[in-house]
């Protein structure tokens, strides 16, 4: 009998096991997922390459701060209702997240084993714990006595439904009122179903319905509603405002009104929350020329590239004035794109549009751009370069350079400080200047990201209890 | 789901709905609009209010059967309910009492007019009303807005009721002096009345109804030319200063879909665009 002397080294696995992806040759032409998940197999395989460290550094990284070793163990070990229910401690959104958070600049930056090849692929190890509890049906969680409180949450994206979720589960009344008609903020009406399928925001918002929460949808909190309204007349006793950076920006230059130039969030809007793609089943059109230039470097420019492009545009183009390492998209949805064939020009800004005689977009100018010194953003700023305009043929403009939050609520609710970016001032736990009223997500902070949105939530939801319940 | 009280025929294809809708019933006031979705692949459709009972808990709104989903909503029936109704959105109307308003309303427009006339009056204003439409046959409320102005004009487009289109404005605006002037109707009568208003420095307040997806802020579809600036139809509007208005624009960015508009009507008529005709 041979007894080891000591445990062998576990062999460093340096390389992650990639994602089936639909080929770009393929996923041009459709809107199904691009990214098809692991299979049980690939996740095993994946999961073994954690190296369980004692001191786990992806945590760090992760705003909500999963335990990440606990669940990949977990899921090693086969136990994948364990697993699940490890991430949903921190995080009820697993499948949205698992797709949509920008890993590679949160937990996976942090893993140890970056250091030596790839990091281990938390974010797909994630979505496979997610679906495969999707698959099996969710177990809903036990609700605790009722409170006999009652809070508006305004707003049915990641930060509203996570603050939504978790007031319920603490046992107060939830209504949450949307202005849209469907649930899912950002997350049904921006982010394309290529990338995130509806039916997983779907099967997200049924759950938060089913703990009990009543969705009031098409309700414009301002105009229907106002939050003095709710709290006085309509029997609230707290509210949470989860209403996002939904105003898009414009340029500001000559032709900007001519026909075939959308903002993003109109060309998002249309496509996705009102499927035009799929038009005229669906009523709402939407009109693709061949030539789509959009305007930007963002997540925002890359989802409206490649939906142009699915939609059935020829040529699609992205314009943006820094180079690519400045490009704030996700480096996944740069490749993504550019291997389907987009076409990036760095380093250049539209000065105006040129119309035809029906009012259409036919031409842009643009002007050349080098980089100066940084600004305050860090990134170096963008100098047009004199007498450097030259024009681009294009029938089709997005214009995708960045949202403001919505306003509504901020001018019809007196006494709720704001900044001068029309942001509203909270404290971490989404404390604002008027008693028992609490925001988060968007709305404070700027554009940021679904995860982000979702930890504000939850920070929210536990300030709101704690103040229901210290209050008499 | 909101479900439909009453349905009448103002005049051919323009139909009057009672719709039950209590929270919205309780907040409207003059001027402002709502988003109206048939069913779950329906559009986003803004239609004026025309009127309101916050203890019956209705609003009514008027339609012209000319697309897919107006001519859907016309076949609706006392009793059938309409998918979702986002509102009131949009600023109301200013109302206070300005001295003499001339009130211009034409096609569908006429509907929401009334209420405007009705708040006007009440304000205290000496309203002058003038109603018009294409052929006297879509002429409708004569005897309403009869009742409530201290005026009223007919005019029709082809001269088969009253004033032969709106020209004869001209000789009343030289006799007379208006401190406002209110117009509700389609782009090119809106156009025209603030050139007849112009010279006479009356104060024109338009009614917009650009193309609308949200109709909330979100997309800046409905984006119009005031006085150089962008506006946004459905937040900062719907009511602009029509004398600072860029119509040419206005009347081009209305027409950007109309050739899917008249597709998506023309298969819905033919019923082959697949769902049924529902
Ligand atoms: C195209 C696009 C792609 C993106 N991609 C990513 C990504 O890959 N990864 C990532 O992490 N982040 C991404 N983001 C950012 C992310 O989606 C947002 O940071 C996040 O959704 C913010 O969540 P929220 O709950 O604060 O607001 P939102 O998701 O904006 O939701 C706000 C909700 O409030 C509603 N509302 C607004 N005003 C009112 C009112 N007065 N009354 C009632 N309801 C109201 C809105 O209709 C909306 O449904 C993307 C954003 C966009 C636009
Ligand atoms: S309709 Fe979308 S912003 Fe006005």
């Amino acid at each position: 009998m041979v007894v080891a002397e000591s445990k062998p080294q576990p062999k460093v696995k340096k390389k992650a096991v990639p994602i089936p992806k639909q080929p770009p040759e393929v996923r041009k032409h459709n809107f199904n997922e691009v990214a098809l998940g692991y299979t049980e197999e690939q996740a095993l395989e994946e999961a073994s390459r954690c190296l369980q460290c004692p001191q786990p550094q992806c945590v760090k990284g992760c705003p909500v701060e999963i335990d990440i070793p606990a669940f990949i163990k977990l899921l090693r070990e086969g136990k994948y209702e364990e697993g699940i229910k490890k991430i949903k401690e921190k995080n009820s959104l697993p499948a949205i997240c698992g797709r949509v958070c920008p890993q590679e600049e949160q937990c996976q930056k942090y893993c140890v084993l970056g250091k030596v090849g790839d990091p281990v692929s938390i974010g797909r190890l994630e979505r496979f714990l997610a679906d495969w509890e999707r698959a099996r049906g969710f177990t809903i969680p036990e609700r605790a006595p009722p409170t006999g409180k009652k809070v508006a949450i305004i707003g049915a994206g990641p930060a509203g439904l996570t603050a939504a979720a978790d007031l319920a589960k603490l046992g107060h009344e939830v209504v949450i009122f949307e202005a849209l008609h469907l649930p899912g903020g950002v997350l049904v009406y921006g982010i394309p179903e290529f990338r995130l399928p509806k039916s997983i925001v779907q099967a997200e918002v049924d759950y938060i319905r089913k703990l009990g929460v009543e969705l009031k949808l098409g309700y414009l909190i301002g105009r229907t509603y106002t939050i003095p309204e709710l709290l006085k007349e309509r029997g609230f006793d707290a509210v949470f405002i989860g209403t996002g950076a939904g105003l898009p920006q414009f340029l500001g230059v000559p032709g900007e009104n001519l026909g075939g130039i959308y903002s993003a969030n109109e060309f998002l809007i249309r496509v996705n929350l009102m499927k035009s793609y799929a038009f005229p089943e669906y009523d709402t059109p939407i009109r693709i020329g061949k030539h789509v230039v959009v305007i930007g470097g963002g997540n925002v420019a890359m989802d409206s590239a490649r939906s142009a492009l699915r939609l059935g545009a020829e040529q699609v183009c992205i314009v943006y004035r820094r180079s690519r390492e400045e490009m704030p998209a996700r480096k996944e949805e740069i490749e993504n794109a550019e291997e389907e064939g987009i076409i990036c020009k760095f380093l250049a800004a539209p000065t105006r549009f040129i119309g035809d005689e029906k009012g259409w977009v036919k031409q842009m100018e643009c002007i050349q751009m080098e980089l100066g010194p940084p600004d305050e953003s860090g990134r170096r700023r963008p100098v047009p370069v004199k007498g450097s305009e030259f024009l681009m043929d294009t029938d089709t403009v997005i214009i995708a350079i960045g949202r403001t939050p919505n306003p509504i609520i901020q001018r019809t609710t007196e006494g709720l400080a704001v900044t001068k970016w029309g942001t509203i001032v909270a404290d971490e736990n989404g404390k604002t200047s008027l008693e028992g009223v609490y925001a988060g997500g968007d709305i404070v902070t700027g554009e940021a990201t679904v995860i982000s949105a979702m930890g504000a939530g939850k920070r929210a939801a536990r300030a709101i209890h704690e103040y229901l319940m210290s209050k008499k | 789901m909101y479900e439909i009280l009453r349905t009448e025929e103002l005049a051919p294809k323009i139909k009057l709905f009672e719709v039950y809708a209590p929270e919205i019933a309780e907040k409207a006031k003059p001027g402002q609009f709502i988003i109206v979705i048939i069913n779950e692949k329906g559009e986003r459709v803004p239609l004026t209010i025309a009127g309101y009972d916050a203890e019956k808990g209705s609003i009514t709104f008027v339609f012209n059967e000319v697309g897919k989903t107006t001519k859907q909503l016309g076949l609706l029936k006392e009793g059938d309910s309409i998918w979702n109704i986002t509102g009131p959105l949009g600023n109301p109307s200013e109302i206070r009492n300005f001295g003499k308003v001339l009130c211009v309303a034409g096609g569908v427009m006429i509907a929401p007019m009334l209420l405007q006339v009705r708040a006007l009056r009440e304000a205290g204003n000496t309203v002058v009303t003038v109603m018009g439409a294409r052929i006297k046959e879509l002429l409708f409320f004569k005897d309403e807005m009869k009742a409530l102005s201290h005026r009223l004009y007919v005019a029709t487009d082809d001269g088969s009721e009253g004033y032969k289109g709106l020209n004869f404005l001209k000789d009343v605006l030289a006799e007379e002096k208006f401190d406002r002037c209110v117009a509700m109707g389609p782009v090119s009568m809106l156009q025209k009345v603030c050139e007849l208003t112009r010279p006479y420095k009356v104060p024109t307040v338009v009614t917009l109804m650009p193309i609308m997806v949200d109709g909330m802020g979100m997309c800046g579809v409905c984006r119009v030319n005031v006085g150089g600036q962008m506006k946004f139809g459905c937040v900062d509007g719907p009511e602009f200063d029509g004398h600072l208005v860029d119509f040419d624009q206005l009347i081009k960015r209305q027409r950007m879909f109309l050739p899917e508009e008249r597709l998506s009507a023309l298969l819905w008529e033919l019923g082959g665009c697949g769902c049924g005709g529902k």
